[in-house]
């Protein structure tokens, strides 16, 4: 068992930090933590996430308030009190286990942060160097002693680097999944059910009308399109860490081998994805190609969609991927002419599926469109809470 | 089932004109009989299924998902079919799903009864998108932004056949058009214009430009007034009539007496007109009679129709339309001599000593409260389509209003990237507070260069933005051209303007002198 991690559970906020990254001391990749820590300030008991949140809780709080001993929302979000830390803060905190490497979930300034090797290296390309003070990694499957609790994460299956957070307490298990899928991503490891008495899930989709289509055939779409219209640029609008990434391999494995020309925003992921091994293939800058890239792929970030930038394009036929390309309304909404249902969330069957595969008692749900997940839970007798946790707005997925 | 899915799906996403016919082109080109036929028909005149689809939904939903769960699921998605189709439980079995003809085939034999079952049936071997489509096609006309004439246009498309030649043995076909398309892949004849009357394809006007004007010859033209109804094309033979509209849609229900003229056997060209007491009536009052399922004895009383012929295709079973103007309008008028009927009149010749002449009278279209001319050229034979330099419109002289720019939305196609959708106000309010009241929208007129540099200000200028559009702060001064300004009581200010357009862009002038809203309503006439 590895015990790096901080040895006393310190509690709680770092005060009136305006969340700059700089001033912290940089430690070097997936080191180990010094032997002197910052100092702590130590604050009063914080409130609930948000006022009214208590009215949220569903059906048996007294198996809740069990839980809440030990891990609850606080103002900066989920804590655990007898580790010392917190999971996925929206604030700076001194101790923060980070998930994966979105903007929603990991944010800058906290003094220390635990998280896989990989959603560090994310979060330094995304955030600077200096986006937290320091980084310690862990591998999946490592278990580690924090205060009262082993804590170990788990593949989420999400985007790369991105983990569950296995949390033992007592004889109890809390599994945080962050965001998660289900489904085969050659640039990530597959989501590991973890048996647990408490799951807390995420409900982006969290509603029946969201069942993506298998991958492969959204990606033929995309192929067949190109061979209609040869003459135009396809400029598809994909989030920059995980789906510009996933979609590209999953080109490569249809046998798609033209290069893929990339917006500079999603650059620095890209590079990082294929330095870790994953085949992408030729990806090379928009900026560097000649001409007007007809009947070529060109990947952006959705807001690039229908900007000024594309005026350098043939006729661009706008795409994107995203689970939100389901909804006819929002397709059009956005002006897309070729939506692709590719999610790196888990849709409604499968967060149904890992809820019952898990075996929890239990859930609650962080974020998303918790009101039909909680009914849904409670039709199978299963405790469910919505935390509403502040920060998370609709995934920009 | 599976290929017309796809087919309307894809339609609904693609806007420009020219990818709806290639999508529509590869379908037509590989689908089977008589399955394309039907989808012919679902994206042209539409399909009389009969099948009350809301009623039906209603009544199997509850038992098939979770009322809590559906309304959760409407809220987020806007629509209900779609929250039916994307909602509903199973995945379809692929193999299974019922083609488009076994849909239409069954529907005919059933009984109201079997309704549910039926649909429950389909729902469940059917795919997302399938479900859609099939909620679509089950209520009559989809709306994917395909009109009947572009469908019309894509087989045409498909097989190297002339959408004219289409067009002539429509009315005279039926779904699913085994005969049209064992025509167009050549296993049998033409069919036969039907014994039915038919659409014979519009000549249409270029607008009247300078050049135009400097080339003219007096002597080569007719002259008419151009009225301000809609172009029509009345079209009877063997006791039945047909009023068409200029695409081809067939608006007779709305005017049942211009449809009763016995041994009527011609095909004209005219505006449908709303006549009172020999004058023509104001447009507002032709859109009390349009687009109406059923109309009454009152309102025919009230805005009684009335047809003003300019020209004719067809006399007697003869086709006129290689004819001259000349020879055509010859033999318009000894036939409306002889034959006419009660609601109808001929479009006045005009006659004109010289260019000036014809100016004068041009100048005082507006005075006169008539839309302006039209020059027709007098040899030219009857061409469908716009073909150059035959027939011209020249409009009255529009009206123009200095307005201040307020909202801008980006456009689509070759514009999705531009600022191009232009929301424009003038001043209202008391002198010491006045405010802007929107008073129209434009989207033409400027030069692709003036184009960029409106878009530029309104990214520069942005103050507010919600979803697409942008508010922009009041400071750019737009000289508005347009045709007329009526009253209406669905837009705040009072007003709507009549082909509005962006004539000028005024960099020069301050907001707070562009015009007021009384001045404009002033305009109204
Ligand atoms: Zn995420
Ligand atoms: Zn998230």
């Amino acid at each position: 068992m590895m015990q790096s991690w901080p040895a006393h559970p310190e509690r709680g906020q770092r005060q009136g930090d305006p969340g700059s990254c700089t001033a912290y001391p940089v430690s070097s990749f997936a080191g180990g933590f010094p032997e002197r820590l910052p100092a702590f300030s130590v604050p009063a008991t914080p409130p609930l996430a948000k006022p009214g949140a208590a009215s949220d809780i569903g059906h048996a709080m007294a198996s809740s308030s069990n839980f809440q001993s030990w891990l609850r929302p606080d103002q900066s979000g989920l804590y655990c009190e007898p580790g010392g830390f917190h999971i996925d803060p929206s604030r700076p905190v001194s101790r923060a286990v980070i998930t994966h490497g979105h903007s929603d979930h990991a944010r800058p300034g906290h003094d220390a942060i635990l998280a896989t090797a990989d959603t560090l290296a994310l979060m330094r390309l995304r955030l600077g160097a200096g986006c937290f003070g320091q980084g310690q990694a862990l591998a999946y499957g490592e278990t580690l002693r924090l205060g009262e609790v082993s804590l170990r994460l788990a593949p989420a299956g999400h985007i790369l680097g991105s983990a569950q957070v296995v949390i033992d307490y007592r004889g109890q298990r809390a599994v945080i999944s962050g965001d998660y899928k289900r489904r085969a991503d050659p640039t990530c490891e597959a989501f590991e059910p973890v048996p647990c008495d408490l799951f807390v899930t995420e409900a982006t989709f969290g509603l029946p009308v969201y069942r993506h289509e298998p991958d492969h055939g959204e990606v033929a779409k995309l192929l067949a399109s190109l061979a209609d219209f040869p003459g135009r640029t396809h400029q598809i609008g994909v989030y920059g860490l995980g789906k510009c990434q996933r979609l590209i391999a999953l080109l490569r494995q249809q046998g798609y081998d033209r290069p893929v020309y990339l917006h500079g925003a999603l650059r620095s992921m890209s590079d990082y994805y294929a330095g870790r091994g994953i085949a992408l293939g030729d990806m090379p800058a928009v900026a560097d190609a000649p001409g007007k890239l007809a009947g070529e792929i060109v990947l952006s970030p959705p807001s690039a969609l229908g900007d000024r930038w594309s005026r350098r394009f043939a006729e661009p036929l706008n795409g994107f991927a995203s689970g939100w390309m389901r909804i006819r309304g929002r397709v059009r909404q956005r002006g897309v002419e070729l939506p692709l249902i590719i999610s790196d969330h888990a849709d409604w069957p499968e967060l149904i599926a890992t809820i019952a595969e898990t075996g929890a008692g239990e859930v609650w749900v962080t974020h998303g469109r918790e009101d039909a997940l909680v009914h849904e839970l409670g039709k199978r007798s299963i405790t469910a809470r919505a935390l509403r946790l502040v920060g998370r707005e609709d995934d920009a997925e | 089932m599976k290929a017309f899915a796809d087919l309307l799906d894809r339609l609904t996403y693609t806007p420009a004109r020219t990818g709806k016919l290639m999508l529509m082109r590869n379908y037509f080109r590989t689908a089977p009989d008589p399955c394309r036929g039907h989808a012919l028909a679902a994206l042209s005149d539409g399909l009389a299924l009969g099948f009350p689809l809301r009623r039906v939904l209603a009544g199997i939903g509850e038992r098939r998902f979770d009322p809590e769960l559906f309304r959760l699921s409407r809220a987020d998605v806007g629509d209900t079919a779609e929250t039916v189709a994307l909602i509903w439980p199973g995945t379809g079995a692929p193999g299974a799903a019922p083609a488009l003809s076994d849909i239409v085939g069954t529907l005919a034999a059933a009984a109201p009864a079997d309704h549910p079952a039926l649909l429950t049936g389909w729902l469940d071997s059917l795919d997302a998108t399938g479900r859609w489509a099939l909620l679509k096609f089950l209520g009559g006309a989809p709306r994917v932004g395909v009109s009947a004439r572009l469908a019309k246009q894509a087989v045409a498309d498909a097989f190297g056949a002339s959408i004219d030649d289409i067009e002539e043995i429509w009315h005279g076909l039926q779904p699913p058009y085994a005969g049209l398309f064992d025509w167009l892949e050549g296993r049998a004849a033409r069919p036969a214009l039907s014994a039915s009357p038919v659409f014979r394809p519009l000549m249409l006007a270029h607008p009247l430009e300078v050049q135009d004007w400097d080339r003219l010859e007096i002597d080569d033209f007719a002259v008419e007034w151009k009225w301000d109804g809609i172009r029509v094309q009345l079209a009877a033979r063997g006791g039945l009539t047909k009023l068409f509209s200029r695409t081809g849609d067939d608006i007779g229900h709305s005017f049942p007496e211009l449809c009763a003229p016995e041994g009527v056997d011609a095909v004209l060209d005219g505006e449908l007109l709303i006549m009172r007491d020999g004058e023509v009536q104001p447009f507002a009052a032709l859109q009390q009679r349009l687009n109406r399922k059923s109309v009454t004895r009152a309102l025919m009383a009230r805005h009684p129709a009335h047809l003003r012929l300019y020209d004719a295709l067809e006399i007697a079973g003869e086709d006129l339309r290689g004819l001259s103007f000349e020879e055509r309008r010859a033999r318009l008028e000894a036939w409306h001599r002889d034959h006419a009927p009660p609601f109808t009149d001929l479009s006045e010749r005009l006659r004109f000593a010289d260019k000036a002449g014809l100016r004068a009278a041009w100048e005082q279209t507006r005075a006169a409260a008539i839309e302006g001319l039209m020059l027709k050229r007098r040899s030219s034979p009857y061409l469908a389509g716009r073909p150059k330099g035959h027939w011209f419109k020249w409009k009255r002289a529009a009206l123009t209003a200095d307005c201040v720019l307020l909202y801008a939305q980006k456009g689509a196609g070759k514009r999705a990237s531009f600022y191009s959708d232009y929301t424009f106000g003038a001043w209202s309010g008391p002198e010491g507070a006045p405010v802007l009241v929107p008073v129209g929208k434009a989207y033409s007129g400027f030069t692709d260069r003036e184009l960029a540099e409106l878009d530029r200000f309104i990214r520069a200028n942005t103050v507010e933005r919600y979803g697409p559009v942008r508010a922009v702060a009041p400071k750019l001064v737009l000289e508005v051209a347009f045709d007329a300004i009526q009253p209406s009581a669905r837009h705040k200010s009072g007003i709507a303007m009549r082909f509005p357009r962006i004539a000028r862009i005024r960099w020069d002038k301050p907001a707070e002198e562009a015009d007021r809203l009384e001045t404009l309503k002033a305009m109204i006439g």
